[in-house]
């Protein structure tokens, strides 16, 4: 949640594309001063992912007897333990629950919303941006208590949710989520289909197309850069969630896996190693969507601050 | 990061009135559908966020346990009285607020915005050095806290080790809070130089050239030159740092649930809650308190957004 206030702005004009000589060669001297400078924060910058990869391969006993700072004593029973203790294949596969539809839920909506503000100028579109954008960033504790005592009275019948309230279920969690990330996918969308050239509208207007059609079969494949931009971030947004996980489910069996490091924290902190190992497992899922769609994920975040 | 640039010369004037002369012929089903579209996501957001918002602010002038209805009793501002008067963890919430918000914009803001500057420049493994920087911004805050307590744990943590102390790092409420904020800006640099270069990347290059014509040095160049001309980047900058400070939950409720030393506005609301007693008006009020200081800044970026989006 805590990355949830990205930029929208634009200065000049920007382009995010790669520029020729960026903002200019530097100097030789200098330029190797920085270099070096920038080197070892680099190094600083990884060294905390890398120790914790390190270490989660190593014994307990091992790097208890020699210190942390000796080589040796290789296992990959931390993991094994980790994985048992942790009980991460249920708390993975309730974040893969979350996480799937809601993103697929905020993409839709925000879409919708996107369509209707990119394509035709009513005089409310201002204010309706602004509603959305202004609950993306208002603090969820805020919120808290009136959220949590009203799903306690929403009733779901027992296949939706075994508690039997809103309180407790997957469900609370896919729609605050949602509610909450549509207003920053709803206006990189509507700008990004701001920049279609409008000509395709007045032919399909022509064709009777409805606006539905307009919307689904033309701007939605058109759209598509953006929207795989914003899987990406929403994606490792939502699995990374804590606030809400944590208030509004309360039975160990169901929270995600982000919410579910504070119920490890007691068995695991004993155990350096074991911290190291169940990190590694937690971290692993960004980490992939993060090396395999590094260039989604940087777009997605700075599409926000360029406008088309 | 190419793919998703939209190019900028659509005029958007001319489109304007395209749309405009198109509306009116519209029927009813597409009315419908239009409706729909927007007032499907809109009920949403109204339901779990704006009516919520609101209830927070009646509920703050009442005392509540959260039972029956019935037992709700409206106090007036008591709430907001006791919670600055008899409340002990009340100013140092504010106190820690604060002091991660001053640490937020004095470290890891300012270096992520050198960062930035730097990598902005053609540099030989510019990708790298980028790379190693926003990876933590992967990662939630939650585990975060976790990672670091590989460098913090008193028996078993790097630090420990390498000056052969005894600290406890996340335990002692002298110095838990300054833990929690190098781990914080572990992840916040990275961030905030993104943020940045993106808008880097849009500065005209001819005004830098200008400036390097006159014979302005770089840092120069940078104050008078390009900061100016970032004024929307650094007052968005600005508002992120200030919610995000405000908002600051995850770390510290992983450690010990926002006390002994690390007490946070957020962490007081949710044990309002959540913890052992459920005192809803109380919880809210200081919910208000956070939702008034925020509405300023959301304000502020509001007013930016819209201003380019007039343009």
């Amino acid at each position: 949640m805590s990355a949830t206030t990205a930029p929208p702005t634009a200065v000049g004009t920007p382009r995010v594309k790669e520029r020729g000589p960026g903002g200019g060669v530097i100097n030789r001297r200098r330029g190797s001063v920085a270099t070096v400078i920038m080197l070892v924060l680099a190094i600083a910058w990884l060294f905390p992912l890398l120790w914790a990869l390190y270490n989660s391969f190593r014994e307990y006993s091992y790097t208890q007897v020699n210190g942390y700072f000796s080589v040796g004593g290789w296992t990959l029973d931390n993991y094994q333990e980790a994985w048992s203790r942790g009980n991460f294949g249920l708390h993975l596969k309730n974040s893969l629950l979350i996480t799937v539809p809601a993103v697929a839920l905020t993409l839709f909506l925000s879409s919708l919303v996107a369509f209707v503000l990119a394509r035709f100028s009513y005089r409310f579109n201002l204010t309706l941006l602004g509603v959305f954008l202004a609950a993306n960033l208002l603090p969820p504790q805020a919120l808290l208590i009136p959220v949590f005592r009203m799903f306690r009275e929403i009733p779901l019948p027992t296949f939706m949710s075994e508690s039997g309230t809103m309180l407790n279920s997957f469900w609370a969690l896919i729609f605050v989520n949602t509610a909450f990330q549509m207003g920053f996918c709803a206006f990189v969308l509507s700008n990004y289909m701001k920049t279609l050239p409008h000509e395709i509208y007045e032919s399909a207007e022509l064709d009777g197309a409805s606006v539905w059609r307009q919307y689904w079969q033309l701007t939605m494949p058109l759209v598509r850069p953006a929207l795989a931009a914003l899987a990406t971030l929403q994606v490792t947004w939502i699995y990374n969630e804590f606030f809400w996980a944590t208030v509004l489910i309360s039975r160990g069996e169901k929270f995600p896996v982000t919410s579910a490091l504070n119920n490890l924290r007691g068995q695991f902190f004993a155990d350096t190693n074991l911290v190291a190992a169940g990190s590694i497992i937690v971290a692993l899922p960004v980490l992939i969507v993060f090396f395999v769609l590094q260039k989604q994920f940087v777009s997605g975040l700075t599409l926000g601050s360029t406008k088309g | 990061m190419t793919t998703a640039t939209p190019t900028q010369d659509a005029p958007r004037v001319k489109k304007r009135r395209g749309a405009a002369r198109v509306e009116k012929r519209r029927g009813t089903r597409d009315r419908l559908v239009i409706g729909a579209m927007v007032g499907i996501p809109t009920v949403l957001v109204v339901w779990l966020v704006w009516l919520p918002a609101l209830a927070s602010v009646a509920l703050s002038f009442a005392r509540w346990n959260g039972f029956k209805l019935s037992s709700l009793e409206w106090v007036g501002t008591q709430n907001y009285t006791d919670i600055t008067t008899i409340y002990p963890p009340f100013w140092p919430a504010i106190q820690h607020n604060l002091i991660w918000l001053v640490f937020l914009f004095v470290l890891p803001t300012t270096l992520g915005i050198l960062l930035a500057v730097i990598l902005d420049r053609e540099m030989w493994g510019s990708r790298f050095y980028q790379t190693a920087f926003y990876l933590p911004v992967v990662l939630s805050m939650a585990l975060v806290g976790f990672i670091w307590q590989l460098f913090y744990s008193t028996d078993q943590g790097l630090i420990n080790e390498v000056f052969g102390s005894n600290v406890d790092w996340y335990g002692d409420p002298d110095i838990n809070l300054w833990a929690v904020l190098v781990a914080t800006a572990w992840r916040h640099t990275g961030y905030i130089m993104l943020i940045y270069l993106a808008g880097l990347k849009g500065v005209d290059a001819s005004l830098r050239e200008a400036a390097s014509v006159d014979g302005a040095s770089e840092v120069k160049t940078f104050f008078h030159v390009i900061f100016p001309v970032m004024r929307p980047i650094n007052l968005i900058v600005l508002v992120i740092v200030v919610i995000e400070s405000l908002r600051a939950f995850d770390i510290v409720w992983i450690i010990n649930k926002g006390r002994n030393g690390l007490e946070l506005i957020s962490a007081l609301v949710s044990q309002n809650v959540i913890g052992e007693a459920t005192r809803y008006g109380f919880g809210s009020a200081l919910a208000v308190i956070m939702m008034v200081i925020s509405s300023v800044f959301i304000t502020i970026y509001l007013r930016i957004v819209f201003r380019e989006e007039r343009r």
